[in-house]
């Protein structure tokens, strides 16, 4: 984990990734943003009457729900090639490899506050007002870039090593966008609401979101969240120790 | 620069094993190859092929020295850098380093086509282990140097190989190595700007404490180095240069 300390390394190569992306395009990385506004006005005008939902409710929850799971999904896409695609300098240079981890975080951190301009047009549009609560917000983003920090040490070894993970994962990827709610609200459950209840990537969904939607610090979620912590450091931290000579081999 | 008395390398039946996944280990479950290029080839327990390329080296080398690492390709010379380098973790073995490494092994490793060259200057001074402060206080020696000018505002992927290899020489040399390691002798550009380059290499060398220097070239090993690695099939026998006449 002294990957945390070359922040001035990592700090510019998250950049340099991002100005990489500005590169001959207008627009960059807001192109991302551009296409998930859209998605966002198309399904928010689709699936409310498929769910039979007020707009009111629905689009301000849909828009928070895509910008947070984009994160958190690009997170896990990205964890999984970390060191994979940082082989060039894995091979050449003795660095530390979390490096490459916290670099790729605070990459899509950058993405994230792209998206995050959508949501003040989503909160003027549907009349949100600022609440103390939003306070939370960072913290939230914070818990959760910490977490897929842990998390994509261990994928990113694993995929180094079975090349087959980096397909899986994005396949199982795609099944958890239907399993959380993100597209559709976790009270339309009456039965089996331990399908949300038990789903992690829900609660860390939901310390961002409930302050923007629901204005309130979802206590609930925040405990969760906070008994996983330990949790996932012990595994990740002794998984990755045991691993990490290995990985400039594998990559 | 902290300054390190008595900067020395110390190896002690180092070991390393490349695993290879996607080669076919049934035809090798049986023998044990030796080819006559590259490290012995094995299948390990669960059936995986793995190489062993570097067999129980040892050697120590101290403060002055000029080491020149000769052996036939895939002897195990470039893997031997890297574990110097701090790249690769022995297997087994014990590897002990007193002094700061720098590597000048892949001079463009973490540069960036579509970066500019002035960015490419901080990419690769980053990795090169310089703070992005003390980049920037030699960038613009590191820009004359060069010689590329206004070239150095474009993105990399227009420079031509040469230019490229201008620049990446550039930053790479712009360090003060206590342990110096190159693979073969750097060689760079056009006429005019080998020879500057030359100079450079040569003051580098004569700064660093410790040249470990990875080459096929008998004469330039018996031109810059005192001793000779001898590395074959992984095993390493260090010599003074006079026992190798």
């Amino acid at each position: 984990m002294s990957g945390a300390a070359a922040v001035s390394i990592w700090f510019r190569l998250g950049w340099q990734d991002i100005r990489q992306r500005y590169r001959r395009s207008s627009l960059g990385p807001m192109w991302l943003t551009a296409s998930l506004a859209i998605t966002i006005a198309a399904m928010g005008f689709l699936y409310s009457r498929l769910f039979q939902q007020e707009p009111g409710g629905y689009v301000p929850f849909l828009a928070m729900g895509l910008v947070i799971w984009t994160f958190i999904s690009s997170l896990i896409t990205e964890g999984c090639l970390v060191f994979i695609q940082a082989e060039g300098i894995i091979k050449q240079v003795r660095l530390p490899l979390s490096l490459h981890v916290f670099r790729m975080t605070w990459r899509n951190t950058i993405v994230l506050l792209h998206h995050a301009l959508i949501i003040p047009f989503i909160a003027v549009a549907f009349g949100l007002a600022p609440h103390w609560s939003w306070l939370s917000i960072p913290l939230g983003v914070l818990a959760v870039a910490a977490t897929f920090v842990l998390i994509s040490l261990v994928f990113g070894a694993l995929c180094a090593r079975f090349r087959d993970i980096p397909q899986i994962m994005q396949s199982l990827v795609q099944i958890l966008f239907f399993v959380t709610p993100v597209i559709w609200k976790p009270e339309s459950l009456s039965a089996h609401r331990w399908v949300v209840d038990w789903n992690p990537i829900y609660h860390y969904v939901e310390i961002i979101r409930a302050p923007l939607i629901r204005m309130e610090v979802p206590l609930g979620s925040w405990v969760f969240v906070a008994a996983c912590t330990p949790l996932v450091t012990a595994v990740s931290l002794w998984f990755f120790g045991r691993c990490r000579p290995r990985i400039p081999y594998w990559v | 620069m902290s300054v390190v008395p008595n900067r020395r390398i110390a190896a002690q039946n180092v070991v390393v094993e490349y695993p290879i996944y996607n080669a076919t280990s049934r035809s090798l479950k049986q023998t044990v190859l030796r080819a006559a290029a590259g490290g012995s080839i094995r299948g390990d327990d669960r059936g995986h092929v793995v190489v062993r390329a570097l067999d129980n080296a040892s050697f120590e080398i101290f403060d002055g020295d000029r080491v020149g690492v000769v052996g036939h390709n895939g002897a195990g010379k470039t893997t031997l850098l890297r574990v110097l380098a701090g790249v690769y973790e022995p297997v087994s073995g014990l590897v002990e380093i007193n002094g700061r490494v720098s590597a000048l092994l892949d001079l463009s490793s973490g540069m960036d086509n579509e970066a500019t060259g002035h960015e490419n200057i901080f990419l690769r001074g980053i990795l090169m282990g310089l703070t992005p402060g003390q980049v920037a206080t030699r960038v613009d020696e590191i820009a004359e140097f060069s010689g590329l000018g206004d070239y150095l505002a474009m993105p990399m992927r227009t420079y031509s190989s040469g230019m490229l290899m201008r620049l990446a020489f550039s930053v790479s040399t712009c360090i003060e190595p206590d342990i110096l390691l190159m693979d073969e002798w750097l060689s760079v550009g056009d006429a005019e700007f080998i020879d500057k380059a030359e100079r450079r290499l040569d003051a580098l060398i004569n700064k660093a404490s410790v040249l470990v220097l990875a080459s096929h070239s008998e004469d330039l090993v018996h031109r810059v180095c005192n001793k000779v690695l001898r590395m074959d099939h992984g095993r390493a026998t260090l010599r003074s240069i006079e026992d190798t006449k």
